[in-house]
């Protein structure tokens, strides 16, 4: 200690692996939102350009339609949390059976997960569309089944067995040390599991589960190739009425706008809590 | 089922040729040793000589092959084994503490009474209040284990144990992982239990703690007690060469 008085002792310093990647990629950033305001703005001025100084003002005329495209907008989003929310409770279940002890539960729950998971969205989409029946006949009564409710059952498909497999990770991701010691504290497997695994799991599944729920919003417009008057549906038929080319580009940019001022901020809440469940 | 005839003269753990084999690798080779009501048994020796393994077995983590473990007359080895009602009796603190991260201090103590033993809360709480006070940990009842270092970790790790009540207490390497200023603590909640009467069964690199705790010193290497005996006896005139070795090493 005495030695090493007035002398400057090495230090080291906070540092990055070369090869290591400085931010999380493939999230949206601002930057991203800013290059779709310009190309929004762009595509307007040529479109205006093209279509002559006697045409009606591109900006006015899509804000004319504004209304109606909120509408489809408005059930994008509304499909997404129902999907989101029926996925998950079924994905939970189906994670819950991936790791059971009784083999055939696993072997079940296993081949469940890889069909959806591994299929096309739109595979599935089409599938649910053309299986199920317009209506149902439960008890005597006779409950119609829109295709919106269709295709978000479709859509939830995939997501509950994204959530599967979030959870099954999520699970073997805890150290083997938590189940031995809730073993040696004579709790049953049950009980191990709710009061000492889950609830450790929720905390490393929120930002991946957060993550799921932008892909599937942004996925939601694939409903509109099976006739779901959603927000890209009807984007097209206003395309149509209007009958003008020089539309095009700039009514689906400004849809796309909408999706990036929707997800965006779920993406920097998903990046918030990783770095804050990363600290502890 | 028949209840077992146990009385506090008989050992609390009886061990007969107890046998363990991971496939090829043999970790316990026919064990065989008495634990009385009360004894602090300290078990040494060198890595990989099936040391933890053997705490494993007496609870039930880790089945046995061959042999017999009784644990206060009730048969371990035995398909029909309550294995629950075993680790009732049977505390174990292991060397990474392995406490719930997603639970404060006093929570992590007070789980187990609350939801195995069907326990009253006010009265789980106030004896987990007291258990901490014990391990000397009072006004860190609401910390959660991120927030404590690890010599207090394993001292509430211990506490957690201790709520259960149990007949016998299991340490395996419980000072192994720690730093060297925070294990004299441990070591001190340990000596306080044992010098209250608890049956312990120790796994330790610790031989000055080993020297003045134990009652008997087991040496073990490659899954066989090589030889036991009192602790001035055991380390003044081991016979076998590999204890001597051993001993040589670590001392």
């Amino acid at each position: 200690m005495i030695a090493a008085r007035g002398a400057t002792l090495p230090v080291l310093k906070p540092f990055r692996l070369s090869g290591a990647p400085s931010s999380s990629p493939g999230r949206f950033k601002l930057r991203h939102g800013a290059l779709l305001v310009v190309a929004f703005c762009l595509a307007v001025g040529v479109g205006q350009a093209e279509a002559g100084p006697a045409a009606p003002s591109i900006i006015a005329t899509i804000l004319k339609w504004t209304p109606l495209l909120a509408q489809g907008f408005a059930l994008d989003v509304a499909m997404s949390f129902l999907a989101m929310a029926i996925g998950t409770i079924a994905g939970v279940g189906v994670g819950l059976g991936l790791i059971s002890l009784r083999a055939p539960v696993r072997g079940g729950s296993w081949l469940v997960t890889q069909c959806f998971r591994n299929s096309p969205w739109l595979v599935l989409l089409f599938y649910c569309m053309l299986l199920m029946p317009f209506e149902l006949h439960i008890a005597g009564a006779t409950v119609p089944l829109p295709d919106w409710a269709k295709a978000t059952l479709g859509l939830s498909l995939p997501v509950m067995a994204n959530v599967a497999e979030l959870v099954r990770g999520a699970v073997r991701s805890i150290p083997f040390g938590q189940w031995e010691a809730s073993e040696a504290l004579a709790f049953t497997r049950g009980q191990t599991l709710r009061m000492v695994i889950l609830p450790q799991c929720v905390k490393r599944m929120t930002p991946p589960w957060m993550n799921l729920y932008a892909i599937l919003t942004v996925a939601t417009p694939l409903t509109s190739v099976v006739g779901v008057s959603e927000s890209m549906t009807l984007a097209g038929d206003v395309l149509s009425s209007e009958g003008r080319t020089e539309l095009l580009v700039p009514i689906y940019l400004y849809l796309l706008l909408w999706f990036f001022i929707y997800c965006y901020p779920i993406a920097l809440a998903t990046r918030a809590l990783e770095r804050r469940f990363q600290v502890r | 089922m028949v209840p077992p005839s146990w009385t506090p003269e008989q050992p609390l753990v009886r061990l007969r040729n107890v046998h363990k084999a991971f496939g090829a690798n043999v970790v316990l080779g026919g064990v065989t040793f008495d634990v009385m009501k009360g004894d602090v048994i300290c078990i040494i020796g060198p890595s990989g000589a099936g040391k933890s393994t053997l705490l494993r077995c007496i609870n039930a983590l880790v089945p046995i092959d061959r042999g017999s473990i009784l644990v206060e007359g009730q048969e371990v080895n035995d398909q029909k084994l309550d294995k629950l009602a075993l680790r009732r009796k049977v505390g174990m603190v292991f060397q990474q503490y392995n406490l719930f991260p997603h639970r404060t201090a006093l929570e992590n103590i007070m789980m187990a009474p609350i939801h195995v033993l069907k326990r009253e809360r006010g009265e789980v709480e106030a004896r987990a209040r007291a258990l901490m006070r014990k391990v000397r940990l009072e006004g860190k009842e609401t910390s959660y284990p991120g927030e404590l270092s690890g010599g207090q970790q394993q001292r509430v790790a211990i506490a957690r144990s201790l709520a259960m009540q149990p007949d016998l207490m299991l340490f395996d390497e419980v000072t192994a992982a720690l730093d060297p200023e925070t294990v004299k603590e441990v070591l001190v909640a340990i000596r306080e239990l044992a010098e209250e009467g608890m049956t312990c069964m120790i796994v330790t690199h610790e031989m000055g703690f080993a020297r003045e705790i134990a009652d008997e010193i087991y040496f073990t290497d490659r899954g066989v007690v090589i030889e036991h005996g009192p602790p001035a006896e055991f380390f003044a005139n081991c016979r076998d060469p590999r204890t001597r070795q051993f001993l040589s090493q670590v001392l």
